[in-house]
């Protein structure tokens, strides 16, 4: 199955711009140790995962009775914290949940992908 | 025993492992349930026409797993690209899974595990438990959670749906998760027992069959597991809230406090049966929290059990329960009843201020309790406040209508209340 994990809030992990130098390469050390939990795992790919700029760097495209407006907002709540994502390959639920005991302590979103099938 | 009694028998205590059974086979949450429900249905046309069968439940089994391949097969047909005979690999691929033919215990478990995976809401989980586990039918279990049975139905129908759409698997857990798993199942068959214990709505103080299978629930559980304290304990502490079921509702369907109980409607086989869990080896080493905190609740429970009358319960050690319990466990819930225990044991003005500094919004029980301890040092215009500030808050029928009971009492006590 595939899952879509959402990093949506610092949750327990203190803003990074207040860290010092050795608590930022903890925190980046997580996510390497995530990458290779994930690589160890049998049935379990990271198929795709990014870091997603700030909120206000983001762009709202809405079309309504055919006309296409773009602006800068509003944006949907999750916007302003939603850090980044992975797409994982994954034989269960449990299993992505265990993995991600890897990464630094984010408030996390899990949706399954829908399976075209 | 004519065929009837003897197919209620069987769906009662074999319906989870029947369920576990056609799950590790086929995998298809959804078609083996349906499937044997309908293998029960037909088992109630045949059994009484043709006699009974050797062996009820492998009838069953047979019977739903013929309705589950019919069901593969017509849906291979509807999608046409995929060819009858993948429908036949595909079900050898999924028996190979498990032991084809004999259930291994564990199978129950890994469906009880699977019942009440975090992913899904506590109260979709218990009643799913309820439902898959114990074979409660749905129109029963819409009744013990007082909602309509379209609810319910909708309520269990989308928990299945996350199951196999999130990817909750079939599985035991390693051995390092399995405590943590098994205190959410304890939690979960805890649920249930409150909503029969205390339900917060309706005419009923009690619902003592919902309590009932949730008790039932934590037995089959803990015949899986029988070593895992945090069964062991809520066992014990479920047996003795429930073994006082029959005192607790007077023949009008009032509620009965404690005190008033008779003490001869108490099951007192239930009660030896809890005492005795109390001292299993499993609970004499390290705890965890929550097992900690059902059994420090069963012990006061256990006091209470055992007390040969009201007036001889010992206050002091269920006060010393209480507050070994707000050290594990600290709760308002847990605050007020050691007030109440306090009051039994040091007087009515030291219950008042063990309650002081405590907050319960929602709930009218604090109002209640303060309430009955002032009307207790004879401050009835007090009291009388407080009874009405409890009724306001107060749902419950029976409830309401013994502390209206009280409030009025105090218009004909003396000043000094009630000893």
């Amino acid at each position: 199955m595939k899952y879509v994990v959402l990093l949506m809030a610092d949750g327990a992990v203190p803003e990074w711009s207040g860290m010092t130098q050795e608590e930022q390469a903890a925190v980046m050390g997580r996510f390497e140790a995530f990458d290779d939990a994930c690589r160890e795992r049998e049935g379990v790919q990271i198929l795709a995962g990014e870091a997603l700029g700030a909120g206000d760097t983001a762009i709202v495209v809405r079309t309504r009775d055919g006309q296409r407006t773009i602006t800068d907002g509003p944006f949907a709540e999750a916007v302003e914290q939603l850090g980044g994502f992975y797409l994982l390959e994954a034989p269960d639920v449990d299993v992505v949940l265990e993995l991600l005991e890897q990464l630094p302590p984010y408030d996390l979103q899990i949706s399954p992908v829908v399976d075209p099938m | 025993m004519d065929a009837a009694e003897e197919l209620a028998r069987v769906v009662r205590e074999e319906w989870g492992r029947l369920v576990s059974l056609l799950l590790a086979r086929h995998g298809r949450l959804d078609l083996v349930e349906d499937a044997l429900a309908d293998a029960v249905e037909a088992a109630a046309r045949q059994w009484e026409r043709d006699g009974m069968p050797s062996n009820p439940p492998a009838w069953l089994v047979t019977v739903a797993r013929r309705r589950i391949l019919d069901r593969l097969r017509a849906e291979a047909m509807a999608r046409r690209k995929v060819p009858l005979l993948v429908t036949d690999v595909h079900r050898e691929g999924a028996a190979a899974m498990a032991d084809p033919g004999d259930l291994v215990e564990d199978d129950l478990l890994r469906l009880v595990l699977m019942c009440t995976h975090p992913a899904l809401a506590p109260e979709a989980a218990s009643a799913l438990a309820l439902r898959l586990v114990l074979g409660v039918s749905t129109h029963d279990i819409a009744r013990l959670f007082l909602v309509p049975e379209p609810t319910m139905a909708a309520r269990l129908t989308r928990a299945k749906k996350k199951i196999v759409a999130a990817g909750v698997p079939f599985a035991v857990p390693g051995a390092d998760r399995l405590p943590a798993r098994l205190g959410v199942v304890a939690q979960t068959a805890y649920l249930a027992f409150t909503a029969g214990y205390a339900p917060g709505s309706g005419p009923d103080p009690v619902r003592v069959d919902l309590a009932g299978e949730a008790v039932r629930l934590v037995r089959v559980v803990r015949g899986l597991r029988p070593e895992e304290p945090v069964l062991t304990s809520l066992l014990a502490l479920v047996l003795l809230q429930h073994s006082r079921r029959h005192a607790r509702v007077d023949t009008d369907g009032r509620l009965v406090l404690l005190p008033d109980q008779d003490r001869a409607l108490w099951q007192h086989e239930e009660i030896a049966e809890a005492v005795a869990l109390l001292d299993a080896p499993v609970l004499a080493g390290p705890l965890s929290a929550q097992a900690a905190s059902y059994l420090i609740q069963a012990r006061v429970a256990a006091e209470h059990a055992t007390a040969p009358s009201a007036g001889e319960t010992r206050w002091d050690r269920v006060v010393a329960h209480y507050d070994v319990l707000l050290e594990v466990d600290p709760s308002p819930g847990a605050r007020l009843a050691r007030a109440v225990a306090v009051a039994e044991s040091s007087g009515p003005a030291a219950g008042l201020s063990a309650l002081e500094g405590l907050d319960l919004p929602e709930s009218h029980r604090l109002a209640a309790v303060r309430a009955e301890l002032l009307a207790r040092t004879g401050d009835v215009a007090a009291a009388r406040g407080a009874y009405s500030a409890a009724l306001a808050l107060c749902r419950n029928g029976s409830e309401r209508e013994h502390l209206e009971v009280r409030r009025a009492q105090l218009d004909d006590a003396r000043p000094a209340g009630r000893t």
